[in-house]
């Protein structure tokens, strides 16, 4: 009888998760969606633990809670405290969590199913996938909180890591064919996985870590689907391959908005020596700057104005100061919103949800599509560090790495002012021709600084 | 050749459901505005914690006498709660913040 029940239970969860992730699409039923997969992960969790055929020690009872009961206030603790701007890391590192689990399951399971070839094959397959996704994640975490700031890449990393992955393959086949019982080749495998999870992420420039976190995200739901398989336990199954296949979609989602194909993040074409340095010497000329109080006067005569707001906004903590600043406008009678890139901040939707925690209301954000026919009528847009997704090198520079990615037109505007703290080159490492431009001034200093600076001045306007 | 008939035989169900939840997972994210990508990958990330399931069975199935896979299992029931837990509270905590705020 409980066997039937289980079943049931996996089941609703399994629906919850569908539901779930159907409902996070949508604005107005995310919040609810994701406490719906909540609800039904914690009926599989507790489902499983009680409904267990035979006898089961004390002992085991108390040492799964006790991993339960700290892995819930750590888990908890840490992503209530977490800063909103140090988000993607958190998902990584989390992500990174979830493969360790995978992986260490395969390590238990090895010598319980070594007469049994297929389990043997499922469970290494479901390791490997594992430990690439946790050490990846937490080089991809280590690289976006700034520990690991460079791209590292070894000799002929591109030859070297296909060999790595192929050798991987290759010894795991090695292992299932020679049905040995030996372990000293599964903690082998183990380690050689790990370090190809490095090697992998290692020489991926830090633009490219969401793609990076999303793809490895969908690799841990396919070891937790390998777990699936190996238990025929269908929760795991369906939940590990939703997020595997929903995953790799959204990572193809990404790269399309960035208009980088997967296969060059991977295999990195971006930020090559040569074609960076072939545009910079292609744009120069004298940049126009203006002070505060300049600015403060012409916005106060503007009928609309539109905020183009980058990752230099969530770098200076300046989304506070962003709402403040449109607040005073709005009683002025000016029109304001913001204009977001598919790929504004580290990750796509990161600039929303760093918008929406200083209040702005979620109309106010309006999508690439949706604005850009509007900048023609817009009196001055303002740019706050935001760099390569304002480049219209995108669109008239076919020699440039960021031909053909979709930007903000905001050349279209009478007035541009772009907030930089300094001259350097974007993510890309491109120069930005916008920049050198008549109708473009430029606002020097750091975004939280000179916006309070702003705000004072339109203050004192009145 | 026989190994995979033999394979598809055994795990017939199984097969079927990885085939239908792969078109699932592409068919409910298919129409995702980019405003909600990074909650959407949040969401996605604490539903793979779904992994601790397996570990907890990987504890239920072990003698509590085999110490090496009690600790192994004990790590691994640990990790796969904070991917869950710690997944869906800071999804949670960026949906939050897009409710509509009353003026």
């Amino acid at each position: 009888m409980n066997i039937d029940i289980i079943h049931i239970i996996y089941l609703i969860a399994s629906v919850t998760f569908i539901l779930g992730l159907k409902m996070l699409s949508n604005p107005k039923t995310a919040r609810n969606g994701n406490l719906l997969a909540a609800a039904g992960m914690i009926a599989a969790i507790l489902g499983t633990i009680f409904l267990h055929q035979g006898r089961i020690d004390n002992v085991i009872y108390g040492l799964i809670f006790g991993a339960i009961a700290l892995g819930t206030v750590v888990g908890w603790l840490t992503a209530k405290r977490v800063q909103m701007t140090k988000m993607p890391e958190l998902v990584s590192l989390f992500n990174g969590m979830g493969g360790a689990c995978a992986a260490l399951i395969g390590l238990v399971e090895f010598h319980h199913n070594v007469n049994n070839p297929t389990n043997v094959a499922i469970i290494l397959a479901g390791m490997i996938i594992g430990s690439v996704s946790f050490s990846g994640s937490i080089i991809a975490w280590a690289k976006l909180n700034g520990t690991l700031k460079n791209a590292i890449r070894l000799p002929k990393y591109n030859i070297l890591n296909t060999a790595i992955m192929v050798g991987l393959f290759a010894y795991a086949f090695f292992i299932v064919w020679s049905e040995t019982h030996s372990e000293v080749h599964l903690y082998l495998l183990f380690f050689a996985a790990l370090i190809y999870g490095v090697l992998f992420v290692i020489p991926i420039g830090g633009a490219d870590m969401p793609v990076v976190i999303s793809l490895l995200n969908s690799f841990t739901g396919l070891a937790a689907a390998f777990g699936g398989f190996l238990y025929g336990n269908q929760v795991m199954l369906t939940g590990g391959i939703l997020v595997g296949s929903a995953g790799t979609l959204l990572t193809l989602v990404m790269c399309k908005a960035m208009n980088r194909p997967l296969f060059n993040v991977i295999f990195g074409a971006f930020g090559e020596s040569d074609t960076s340095q072939a545009t910079e010497t292609g744009t120069q000329g004298t940049v126009k700057e203006v002070g505060p109080s300049d600015l403060a006067v012409q916005m106060n005569y503007s009928n609309k104005i539109l905020i183009v707001p980058g990752y230099g906004l969530a770098v200076a903590q300046a989304q506070h100061i962003i709402k403040e600043l449109e607040q005073i406008l709005e009683d002025r009678g000016v029109e304001v919103a913001y204009a977001i890139h598919p790929v504004a901040g580290r990750m796509p939707g990161h600039m929303n949800v760093l918008l929406a925690e200083s209040n702005v209301d979620y109309d106010k954000l309006k999508e690439m599509e949706d604005v850009n026919p509007e900048f023609s009528q817009t009196d001055l847009v303002l740019v706050v560090g935001a760099n390569d997704v304002v480049n219209p090198a995108a669109k008239t520079d076919p020699s440039s790495p960021i031909f053909g990615m979709p930007i903000l037109e905001v050349e279209n505007a009478k007035h541009v002012v772009v907030n930089k703290r300094s001259m350097n080159a974007g993510y890309a490492g491109i120069q930005n021709e916008l920049f050198f431009r008549d109708k473009t001034s430029m606002l020097f200093g750091d975004a939280k600084k000179v916006l309070t600076e702003l705000v004072e001045e339109l203050k004192a306007l009145d | 050749m026989n190994e995979i008939i033999e394979f598809f035989k055994v795990h017939q169900d199984m097969v079927f459901i990885v085939v239908l939840m792969v078109f699932v997972g592409v068919e409910v994210i298919g129409k995702v505005p980019a405003v909600l990508h990074t909650p959407l990958m949040s969401g996605a990330n604490a539903i793979h914690g779904v992994v601790v399931v397996g570990a907890i069975i990987v504890m239920l199935n072990s003698k509590s006498s085999d110490y090496l896979a009690m600790g192994l299992g004990f790590v691994a029931v640990f990790l796969g709660t904070m991917n869950v837990v710690g997944g869906f509270v800071v999804t949670d905590r960026m949906l939050e913040m897009f409710k509509k705020k009353k003026k």
